[in-house]
């Protein structure tokens, strides 16, 4: 019995399982398939949902300690919809995600096509290549971007050497810039992956017809190859989009005052202010938009069978 | 496009892209060699004084002893729980099997932030417990078991059901099955899922740090040290050595996954 998953695309489906499976003895019960998932669904219901309720009641409350903890009160959320800093400050996350994910994904997608076609047999070594960097220490790999955009960085050190500027561009670091440099350099390798697989899929021999009938390479490209890669496109596009607009460790290491997103907002409301209610509100508010773009795609993806699933 | 043709412009492409992707490692690594304190241009010369120093940086050998211990142990958990219910996921008859991998998959999609400040109140709040290590190695289970889940499934969606079947025929029941055909089988797929966990965890930081208490993993300890400048380059040169061997294990964990699969016709033909 081969089978497809939610998460993972099928590899083929075969019918006519159960026929023989049925008549044997060691058929797992349901009861017996309840117990294997049992721990882990324990654990995601205890440190996930339980959790997620909590911050949902949390983001009503007046106050998340003392006696002002029994008070129900929609504040956060009127504080969230009349302070227009909140807002902006979203939107400018949103904005970042937005640019982050397609710079990514069109600085990824000529490395996927390069790796699916034209690689040869080199091919798993040079995805293992592309695939190093994203595993190794996220926090000293935008450390490495300070180095690199710093007023004695790299960059300003190198362009003053060569004499093409005199004074450090001071653009560079502590800026929306650095921000988006750096998170483009760490989502390119998550990027060409689903972007990777995508391409592998296409059969060969579309592209040949389309040649036969006389369509240029180009044109091959971008009737057969383009349209066919869509669903790695928007994996891709969720792989980058998503981490994104939560994210607050590079704009508070590269991103200096103007770089500031939404999460840092929420880190501040908890480690700093401690208005707790205000920074479960702003959690919510980001957990709702990562999460609609999501499901919007995974129905539509159900309808048009298009989305080939989040697999690497 | 049968045959992989010879493409200048991908080749030169893909190469500027390696450059671009590990120029800043590169950069990191140099700097740990560097002989000064200050993380700048130009550099003043050779030294393996940083090195020399990691032996003596004991707050920031207890903050990688606490990762290791932390990696290891969520890593242990989360394979263990996540094969098991990536095992019960293959059998289509499983009861309410959408709803759980759709819970399962919402740690991947969840923002650090969202889950760190969620597992905080929930644990300070609800529990009232006190920060630990004990409940980082918890949270760090709950974000390793969608990617044990995924390994798992993968590799068993490759070899057909047929060797489970064969061992029912023989008249083995359930658990015997899954002890001595099922478990055997994904075993290259826990290994890898198990290194991935332990990479995932070992690295992980906007989560971990909202969570953190007195005891600090090795994240958490780097980050602190940017705000002490000059015991800067002893982290550096930690975290050189730290990219190096995670490097290593990714590389391991690759293979095992590719060896695993590669293994399959042989196992489909059995």
């Amino acid at each position: 019995m081969r089978d497809e998953t939610s998460l993972n695309p099928p590899v083929s489906i075969q019918d006519g399982h159960g026929g023989i499976e049925k008549k044997l003895t060691g058929i797992p019960r349901r009861s017996q398939l309840a117990l294997l998932v049992a721990p882990s669904a324990l654990w995601l219901i205890i440190l996930l949902v339980l959790p997620l309720i909590t911050m949902i009641g949390l983001s009503f409350q007046k106050s998340a300690f003392g006696p002002d903890s029994e008070v129900f009160t929609f504040a956060s959320y009127l504080n969230f919809w009349q302070n227009s800093a909140y807002q902006s400050l979203l939107g400018k996350s949103l904005w970042i995600s937005l640019v982050v994910a397609g710079l990514s994904i069109l600085l990824a997608y000529p490395v996927a096509y390069f790796l699916a076609f034209h690689a040869g047999d080199k091919q798993s070594l040079l995805l293992n290549i592309m695939i190093i960097p994203a595993w190794t220490s996220f926090l000293l790999r935008v450390l490495a971007w300070r180095l690199i955009l710093g007023s004695n960085g790299l960059i300003n050190t190198f362009l003053m050497w060569l004499g093409v500027i005199q004074e450090p561009i001071s653009g560079l670091f502590y800026s929306v810039n650095a921000v988006i440099i750096t998170l483009v350099y760490i989502w390119i390798p998550f990027a060409a992956l689903p972007i990777y697989v995508a391409l592998l899929r296409i059969e060969p021999g579309l592209l040949e017809a389309a040649s036969d009938l006389g369509a240029k390479p180009w044109q091959g490209f971008f009737k057969v190859t383009l349209p066919l890669s869509i669903p790695g496109i928007l994996a891709a596009f969720l792989y980058v989009f998503i981490p994104t607009v939560g994210e607050y460790v590079t704009p508070a290491l590269v991103g200096g005052p103007n770089g500031l997103m939404i999460g840092n907002i929420i880190w501040d409301q908890f480690m700093r202010g401690l208005d707790w209610p205000m920074g479960a509100t702003l959690s919510l508010v980001v957990m709702l938009i990562v999460l609609l773009p999501l499901v919007f795609m995974a129905k539509a993806a159900q309808q048009t069978g298009l989305f080939g699933g989040k697999s690497e | 496009m049968n045959k992989p043709q010879i493409s200048i412009f991908g080749s030169v492409y893909f190469v500027l892209m390696a450059i671009f992707l590990y120029l800043p490692i590169f950069i990191l690594i140099v700097f740990s060699f560097n002989d000064s304190t200050v993380l700048a241009f130009p550099l003043k010369g050779f030294t393996l004084d940083w090195y020399r120093q990691l032996g003596n940086a004991r707050e920031l050998l207890i903050s990688a002893r606490n990762s290791v211990w932390v990696g290891v142990l969520s890593s242990l958990l989360a394979v263990l729980m996540g094969s098991l219910a990536a095992i019960a996921m293959t059998k289509r008859h499983m009861p309410g099997r959408n709803i759980f991998l759709s819970l399962a998959s919402v740690p991947l999609v969840m923002p650090s932030i969202v889950l760190g400040v969620a597992v905080l109140v929930f644990f300070r709040k609800v529990l009232g417990l006190e920060l630990n290590m004990w409940l980082i190695a918890a949270a760090h289970v709950l974000i390793s078991i969608p990617s044990t889940i995924l390994i798992v499934m993968a590799r068993l969606a490759d070899f057909s059901a047929n060797l489970e079947e064969a061992a029912m025929d023989l008249g083995a029941n359930y658990w015997m099955t899954l002890i001595k055909v099922t478990l055997p089988i994904s075993f290259p797929a826990l290994v890898a899922a198990f290194l991935t966990a332990f990479t995932t965890s070992f690295d992980e930081y906007a989560m971990t740090t909202l969570i953190t208490g007195t005891d600090t993993t090795l994240p958490v300890y780097l980050y602190s040290l940017l705000r002490f400048p000059r015991r800067l380059p002893v982290a550096v040169a930690m975290g050189s050595i730290i990219m190096i061997v995670s490097a290593v294990l990714v590389v391991l964990a690759e293979w095992l996954r590719r060896w695993g699969t590669a293994r399959t016709p042989k196992e489909e033909r059995v």
